[in-house]
């Protein structure tokens, strides 16, 4: 038993000792998805961790509301302790196992990723590409294909994309695995839609109905919106690429689009909306009450918002300057970081995307479950 | 930073829910107003920051409450709890006026949970706080903060000068340094001694060493004191308190609500002879569980053990403490430092005595015994299928009866029957004028509410003339 124990990380130890506080209080289950799942049990194991602290979306709710946070002596802080598993755990689902190293320091690991990956793709193209082409004015269809062949450009990006959603669906995959334990019910439509649903409108940041605890005691649905901002203005972006190789393949309309084209006004306004998000929750980072937040995680946050923002002011750049010398500099720069986004989606704090929505669906499931036998 | 030289309209003494309520309808009233609050930032609120939900009169359901709750069946169960040792007149004005505090307290910034949701079986009855008290007490504070009342933590009240039945100005230690306060009215609403061990003693001796105090520890009682011995009229019962039998290892103070144990109908109890002393059965368990904190101060050393076997292990709310197992009976009584062959005797005598019956957890199931002094009258079943389990429980404290009179007004009365001039109080320090014995789920919070109110406006009112 002993020897068990010490496997259990102290992260781990300290989340389950505040669950088994938290599960004869249960206050705070007005608050999210969280406790309601725990209530369905008397006892936890350390499967149950990884999934409540996958399933919370640190809203800070419940460390605010809570009669034993510090300086309690029962000095109960869930938001904190869960952060530091769910680092954990990232760590555990990677796929390749071996990635899992990235997570021990992720700020250093994915900061080093991005700099060689941007350095790599910046030197290849000085080196390949003649001076008088890289550093002249290439405008007209294909003027971005004269400088990296379109062919090269979307199979990079198709494989590294590939390969970081094959990873991240088998770190799901393998999540679900490990947690799934208790469950009575299989997936089904019903729940993956619910899931959806919870994902999409990040219900759970929603602190039961006026947001959550993002900067201090008081509610606000700043982060939720800053979160919808970020992450549909990166969707539009992949739209918008998406209607690009469209047009290129079924129109034979090559790049550069003009402004008012469909694929310029996606990016446009999906770059303008993750600048917005990303600097405004790195800015929410750096200005809420920091008892609750989990130091050790913040460089991998940090990194992950930074490098969404640079694709974003990079593309906004080479938009605005595509016309001019600095287009070729800028595309390598705007390239090299997306090439570093996407190969690095699994290995960064990316991963919660997909760790979060397999814990909502599970919740789903569970639910279902108490209907159907308390029904 | 407050500003002492200041005469403010309206000094509040306490930080709990009855004085946010205070200070916030005083200045919606358009009074100055300050705050004076014991407990540093982090432990502010007194015992409201362990509370749940609030009792509600209402006519019909309503988005935190369901069906109805009418004045005449709020006043019955505040009757029967009390056993008549409560004031209709004020009761009744508090029943009728809880109705109407629900979308003050909502303007104010608490959030209710909505009814229906999660386990909230006295949703009828009460109106439960999103997030519990801690959270109220946050939207209080905001709120408060937001409209210009002036929060001073780390201020205790040492000496509230009376002079006539007029208020005159308070002596307190701000942050360590002597400071006095001047208001033309004060409102009390600083709660009850519980956690004064020394005063306990007066009356309970060397016991009260072993009590817990389940909420906050600046209750100290020392406002109720100064007041008492400057000839305000007391009200209750000064060695009484509201006790449930906790779990023995919480902590002395603020252990809150996870270190109740709701074992007891389905287990024995014992004392330190390793013998029973009271029906565990003899009614449905929210209905008993506030006598077992005084049955347990009783017993030698202010201990007893509930022992159930694993038949009953998921019967109740696990504890947060660990559940002591063992194998056998007199395994046990060893692990909990028992006479092995006296507790091996009563289980033996217990389970001879236990009749043959329909075990049901959810209702009283007439599962008793025959011939056993004192009897199990509910839920009796043997204790035969190891592992035994036990929880060590003391008597755990919620408050005190003990107060100061107030009327209507929530003015504080003197002993001659007159009122004060410009005193006034709301909370703890005052519910024993209503709520005399015994205890109704959020009836404190309602009291704390209704009269934080009134003493606001009234504090305010008196300030303006």
């Amino acid at each position: 038993m002993l020897a068990i124990e010490a496997l259990i990380s102290e992260a781990v130890q300290d989340s389950k000792r505040a669950i088994d506080i938290c599960n004869a209080c249960r206050y705070c289950e007005g608050y999210c998805a969280v406790f309601p799942a725990m209530a369905l049990q008397r006892e936890f194991v350390v499967a149950d961790m990884d999934y409540l602290a996958n399933l919370c979306h640190n809203c800070n709710g419940c460390y605010h509301a809570c009669q034993f946070a510090p300086p309690h002596p029962f000095g109960i802080n869930l938001p904190k302790s869960f952060a530091e598993v769910r680092l954990e755990s990232y760590a555990e689902h990677a796929w390749p196992r071996a990635m899992g190293a990235a997570f021990h320091r992720p700020g250093v690991a994915m900061a080093g990723a991005i700099s060689a990956i941007t350095a790599l793709v910046f030197g290849l193209m000085l080196a390949l590409i003649p001076g008088e082409t890289l550093f002249g004015v290439n405008t007209g269809p294909g003027a971005f294909y004269r400088l990296v062949p379109w062919a090269v450009m979307s199979a990079v990006a198709g494989v590294s994309l590939g390969f970081s959603a094959v990873a991240l669906v088998m770190s799901a995959r393998h999540f679900w695995a490990t947690t799934r334990s208790a469950l009575t019910q299989r997936i089904n439509l019903a729940a993956i839609r619910t899931a959806l649903i919870d994902a999409a409108t990040l219900r759970y940041l929603g602190g039961g109905g006026d947001g959550c605890n993002d900067l201090d005691q008081s509610f606000s649905n700043l982060r939720r919106w800053l979160h919808h901002t970020l992450a549909y203005g990166f969707a539009l972006c992949l739209a918008s690429t998406s209607v690009a190789t469209v047009f290129h393949h079924a129109l034979a309309w090559e790049a550069p689009y003009s402004l008012l084209s469909l694929p310029v006004i996606l990016g446009t306004l999906g770059g303008l909306g993750m600048v917005v998000g990303a600097f405004g929750l790195i800015w929410v980072k750096i200005a809420t009450d920091p008892a609750p937040v989990a130091r050790r995680v913040l460089g991998g946050d940090y990194v992950l918002l930074s490098l969404l923002a640079k694709v974003a002011v990079s593309g906004l750049l080479l938009l605005a300057f595509r016309g001019t010398t600095a287009m070729g500099v800028l595309l390598a720069v705007h390239l090299g970081l997306v090439l570093a986004l996407f190969a690095t989606l699994p290995y960064g704090k990316m991963i919660h995307a997909a760790l979060r929505f397999t814990a909502l669906l599970k919740a789903a499931v569970e639910r279902q479950g108490r209907v159907a036998v308390s029904g | 930073m407050a500003d002492f030289s200041r005469l403010y309209d309206v000094a509040i003494i306490g930080g709990g829910n009855a004085a946010m309520c205070a200070a916030i309808s005083a200045r919606q009233d358009g009074a100055s107003v300050i705050v004076l609050e014991h407990a540093p930032k982090a432990f502010r609120g007194g015992n409201s920051r362990h509370t749940r939900n609030l009792r509600a009169m209402h006519q019909g359901p309503t988005s935190v409450l369901t069906e109805s709750y009418l004045e005449d069946e709020y006043w019955d169960d505040l009757l029967r709890v009390t056993g008549g040792e409560t004031d209709e007149k004020l009761a009744r004005m508090t029943i009728r006026q809880s109705e109407r505090v629900l979308p003050w307290m909502q303007e104010a910034g608490v959030r209710f949970q909505p009814s229906l949701t999660g386990t909230l079986s006295l949703s009828r009855t009460n109106a439960f706080f999103l997030g519990g008290g801690k959270a109220l007490v946050n939207a209080y504070y905001g709120t408060a903060e937001r409209m210009g009342v002036v929060i001073c933590y780390d201020a205790e009240v040492i000496d509230l000068k009376l002079d006539d039945g007029f208020a005159t100005e308070a002596r307190i230690t701000a942050n360590g340094f002597p400071e006095t306060v001047r208001a033309k009215s004060f409102v009390v609403s600083s709660g009850g001694f519980q956690a004064n061990i020394d005063w306990l003693k007066r009356y309970w001796g060397e016991a009260a060493e072993n009590f817990r105090i389940r909420g906050t520890p600046y209750a100290k009682g020392r406002m109720l004191q100064n007041l008492l011995d400057q000839g305000v009229q007391p009200v209750g019962d000064p060695t009484q308190f509201h006790a449930v039998a906790i779990d023995a290892r919480a902590p002395q103070f603020d252990g809150g609500i996870v270190t109740r144990l709701d074992c007891i109908p389905f287990s024995i109890v014992v004392n330190q002879t390793a013998r029973r002393f009271y029906d565990e059965g003899e009614d449905v368990w929210p209905k008993r569980y506030a006598i077992w904190g005084r049955l347990v101060a009783q017993q030698p050393g202010q201990i007893a053990w509930s022992i159930i076997d694993a038949k009953s292990e998921t019967l109740f709310m696990p504890s947060v403490f660990p559940a002591i197992k063992a194998d056998s009976i007199a395994e046990l009584a060893g692990k909990i430092g028992l006479d092995v062959a006296t507790l091996e005797q009563t289980v033996a005598e217990y389970n001879a005595a236990v009749r043959p019956g329909n075990f049901n957890p959810q209702k009283l199931d007439g599962c008793h015994t025959e011939g056993l002094e004192p009897p199990k009258t509910n839920w009796a079943r043997r204790l035969d299928t190891p592992p035994f389990i036990c929880y060590p429980h003391r008597p755990g404290i919620t408050f005190t009866y003990l107060g100061v009179k107030v009327d209507e007004r929530a003015r504080v009365i003197m002993a001659d029957g007159k009122p004060t001039a410009n005193l006034f109080a709301s909370g703890e320090i005052m519910a024993g004028s209503i709520l005399g014995r015994g205890y109704l789920a959020g009836f404190g919070m309602t009291i704390g509410t209704v009269f934080g109110r009134i003493a606001g406006q009234e504090a305010a009112r008196n300030a303006r003339n």
